[in-house]
């Protein structure tokens, strides 16, 4: 059975013939298109280790079949800065040491973009409250426990992201 | 994972008769069903993709005050719409108390009512569940059950239905549109989960190939928002289902409760609606005897199904705690921490 799709991935469109209708979003990026940054860590929606933005909003790419998502936009942790500068998020958890071994990371910053996004759209920004930004990142384990480090991270993140003005996310899924 | 064949019908009747079809399942955002399958709880041989059928999508404010909301529309939006928040506060904060940003961005308003129970032996394809395969016992009783019901039990099924959201929706009055093989008709969210008496393995109303297009809270329910909370008890500050949770809604008339609303999570397989609770909030002070007689009437019926005595006065105590944060008054900002006792809690005692 071939089952044909197209998604946008870092912004460019990829036409692609699953010849499993199991395939999950992550799977296919891992797998199949060599993106891997995108980890796999519970591959059951527990973790956040797979989080992608999915037409602009973060979602755990172990549970989405990649059926089911044909036509949609998926940026990934490849396609934050593609070579260019960081992204204030990326540079923020570097300033603030936000991992230690590094395999959430990729996660963590996916949701913290998808977080400032969602701050902007529906006025749930943290402002300066770690309580509003731990609960907004509850969806992201760290093994090692960064959580110190990926909190002031994140609380930077969205004053540079500010800062920036012309939001940074908004290239992200262009 | 098993194999199975994909369909995405473009209609709801295309999806019903699709659907209808033994084996088959509906497949939305997949958060829970994919999670399932991954772990061979459920083997569908066909899904059914709901996920882009046209219309399901909205949240309408009706001409009556009321409103319905698609089957389609993700918990995160719902719980993020300016209008329905402000006007069914309890039910936003239940949404954003339940799951992570990522879970609340992909979940659906109709799946959330049709999530499985968290039951560990459920999950388990190893361990006998009565639900999973009919007949084959529950390993359940007698076995890690400190988390299951307290309420509505049988021998057969001790587990809980995990929603959040159908907590306050049951408290409001909320009503399921279904569209089914037979037509489309409404049933009120009260009766929709069956609990689970000798046949655990019927868990809702729904017949085959039915599925819900909507749930609709009536105008009345928009008369709460002042006074109205969802509090949940979690093993973790958050991302973590409820141990028990209470929804509380109050219409005070000068000093007095006009009409009180009490509904509790995690006791039981369905969102448990305690109407003789309620019923002695009408016409009472607003005050701290008065909730403990109705958090003792709502756990009367309560027995512990094994090591969970604990959860019976728990459950009362989060009845109390939701009574006096909802006649307080609703916060003007979604707390820091929806739906946690301990969020807030120290401006009111």
């Amino acid at each position: 059975m071939g089952l044909s799709i197209t998604l946008t991935i870092n912004g460019e469109a990829r036409a692609m013939t699953l010849d499993d209708p199991r395939i999950t979003l992550l799977d296919l990026l891992r797998e199949r298109l060599e993106l891997t940054g995108t980890k796999k860590g519970c591959d059951r929606g527990q973790c956040g280790a797979c989080t992608v933005l999915l037409d602009g909003r973060r979602v755990n790419a172990c549970l989405a079949l990649a059926l089911s998502h044909d036509g949609a936009d998926i940026l990934t942790i490849e396609g934050v800065a593609q070579g260019g500068p960081l992204h204030p998020v990326q540079a923020a958890f570097i300033e603030h040491d936000g991992l230690q071994c590094g395999f959430c990371t990729p996660g963590q910053i996916m949701s913290a973009i998808g977080m400032i996004r969602e701050g902007q759209i529906w006025g749930t920004g943290a402002g300066d409250d770690p309580e509003r930004v731990r609960e907004a990142m509850s969806g992201n384990l760290c093994r090692c426990a960064a959580y110190i480090g990926i909190t002031e991270a994140v609380l930077d993140a969205q004053l540079r992201v500010a800062a920036a003005g012309s939001d940074a996310t908004r290239r992200d899924a262009a | 994972m098993n194999r199975f064949e994909y369909a995405r019908p473009a209609t709801v009747e295309q999806a019903i008769a699709a659907g209808a079809v033994p084996g088959s399942a509906y497949l939305a955002a997949g958060t829970n069903l994919v999670d399932l399958m991954k772990g061979g709880v459920i083997r569908p041989s066909k899904l059914i993709d709901i996920s882009r059928l046209p219309g399901l999508d909205r949240i309408e404010r009706l001409s009556d005050g009321g409103v319905r909301i698609g089957a389609l529309v993700r918990n995160a939006d719902l719980a993020h719409d300016a209008d329905f928040a402000r006007r069914f506060p309890a039910v936003a904060e239940a949404l954003l108390s339940g799951a992570s940003a990522q879970l609340r961005n992909a979940a659906t308003t109709g799946g959330n009512l049709l999530q499985r129970t968290r039951c560990g032996y459920f999950y388990d394809t190893a361990s006998a569940c009565n639900k999973r395969e009919p007949g084959a016992g529950c390993d359940a009783v007698g076995g890690e059950n400190r988390l299951h019901a307290i309420l509505g039990w049988s021998g057969q099924c001790i587990a809980t239905h995990p929603s959040d959201f159908c907590v306050p929706l049951v408290a409001l009055d909320a009503v399921v549109e279904v569209a089914g093989p037979a037509g489309r008709r409404d049933i009120p969210l009260e009766q929709f989960h069956l609990l689970p008496g000798e046949r655990p393995e019927r868990e809702t109303m729904l017949e085959a190939g039915a599925l819900i297009t909507a749930v609709r809270l009536p105008a009345e329910a928009a008369g709460f928002a002042s006074h109205a909370r969802y509090l949940k008890i979690r093993e973790r500050t958050s991302f973590a289902f409820a141990v028990v949770s209470a929804a509380a809604a109050l219409r005070l008339d000068g000093g007095v409760v006009a009409e009180g609303r009490i509904a509790l999570g995690g006791v039981a397989l369905k969102p448990w609606r305690a109407r003789e609770a309620e019923a002695l909030l009408a016409g009472a002070q607003p005050e701290p005897a008065v909730f403990r007689r109705a958090a003792e009437a709502a756990l009367e019926d309560a027995r512990p199904s094994g090591d969970n005595a604990f959860k019976i006065e728990l459950a009362r105590r989060i009845v109390v705690r939701a009574l006096t944060l909802a006649a307080a008054g609703t916060p003007e900002r979604m707390p820091a921490l929806p739906a946690s006792p301990f969020s807030g809690v120290f401006a009111h005692v």
